[in-house]
């Protein structure tokens, strides 16, 4: 791994520039997730202490939700699972590049990979140029940014106009972004194209999450399958396995 | 002041969010994957993020229905393009936002 600089603050500051998009398009949803929890009854600690342990918005909006209907322990604890068992591709994604590092570091590590999170220092770490301790900050920098934007959320969202300066389309505006960064070839742009198929497909036809593992999932298959039939051998890109 | 039963939910939500985070990054980092599995791999950052964008441009949210030429989808695609042409993450942000808010004064 090798980065620009390794002075401390050099790594802080790399890092915190990759960070400040996603923090950015954390603002508005963390806001709204604070107003939404305050109406479900929790008070700022509440909604703060979710944040930390948690961490993981969507299903955090749906958590409150299921709250403020009433529901019970067990079947909000199942549907986080549900929705958050996404992170489970991500993570096997991310193992690729992260072949040989400390258990330790990967279990701290862990614990802040989210879908902006993952897609930033994904992309970081395949141009070169990025080392753990930089895609680390990214994680609690983002972290840091939800933590207070909810908690912030629970004192003074209900004063902020819903729609002010199109900032609720920060995060779509992010993921646009880092989709760009994926795509990088045709095989990608057919996964793509696939995905977003197959995603769309489920959403409007079933109740649930499950359309974005299951999009997920069968487009990367499909990709898959054409890649290697379209390949001869040489089967694979010039990037081989396993690049740091 | 919180809880127990509070706390007990937020542990309960927090472990199961974390083990899927945490688990295959453990396992499957400290062993030579074959090569099938690190191509499959490979496509999965693709494919999660188209997934998830989505159902947020093509379709309403409540109910879920298809919806095509939302205002969603009409600034994406000038925000799309410029993201392929700055690769710039934070000025995507700002030009989709700007373009976002635009789009409310005008349609």
């Amino acid at each position: 791994m090798t980065g620009r600089g390794n002075s401390r603050l050099q790594t802080v500051g790399d890092g915190l520039r990759v960070a400040w998009p996603i923090c950015l398009g954390f603002f508005p949803i963390g806001l709204a997730f604070g107003v939404l929890g305050q109406k479900a009854g929790l008070g700022p600690l509440q909604i703060g202490f979710m944040s930390l342990l948690v961490f993981a918005g969507s299903s955090q909006f749906i958590a409150v939700a299921m709250l403020a209907s009433g529901a019970s322990m067990l079947p909000i604890i199942a549907t986080t699972f549900m929705v958050n068992l996404r992170h489970a591709l991500m993570s096997s994604s991310m193992a690729v590049q992260l072949r040989g590092v400390n258990r330790w570091f990967l279990t701290i590590f862990a614990y802040g990979l989210t879908d902006e999170s993952f897609a930033v220092n994904m992309t970081r770490f395949r141009d070169g140029n990025w080392d753990l301790w930089r895609a680390l900050v990214v994680n609690q920098a983002t972290n840091a940014a939800w933590i207070a934007c909810t908690v912030a959320g629970a004192h003074v969202g209900q004063f902020i106009p819903a729609k002010a300066f199109g900032i609720d389309y920060a995060l779509t505006g992010m993921f646009l972004c880092l989709l760009v960064f994926q795509l990088r070839g045709r095989i990608y742009l057919l996964t793509a194209a696939v995905a977003a198929l197959i995603s769309v497909a489920l959403y409007v036809t079933l109740p649930g999450n499950a359309y974005v593992v299951v999009a997920s999932v069968a487009a990367a298959t499909l990709g898959f399958v054409l890649k290697r039939r379209n390949s001869k051998p040489p089967l694979y890109d010039a990037r081989g396995e396993g690049t740091p | 002041m919180i809880s127990r039963d509070y706390l007990l939910l937020i542990v309960g939500m927090a472990l199961v969010t974390y083990i899927p985070r945490w688990l295959p990054l453990f396992v499957l980092s400290q062993r030579r994957m074959p090569r099938w599995l690190t191509d499959w791999l490979d496509l999965i950052p693709v494919a999660i993020l188209s997934a998830l964008i989505a159902p947020a441009l093509f379709a309403a949210s409540e109910p879920r229905t298809l919806e095509l030429f939302r205002p969603e989808l009409l600034v994406a695609i000038p925000t799309f393009v410029f993201a392929l042409k700055t690769r710039s993450l934070g000025g995507t942000v700002l030009v989709g936002m700007a373009l976002f808010w635009l789009a409310g004064k005008v349609l």
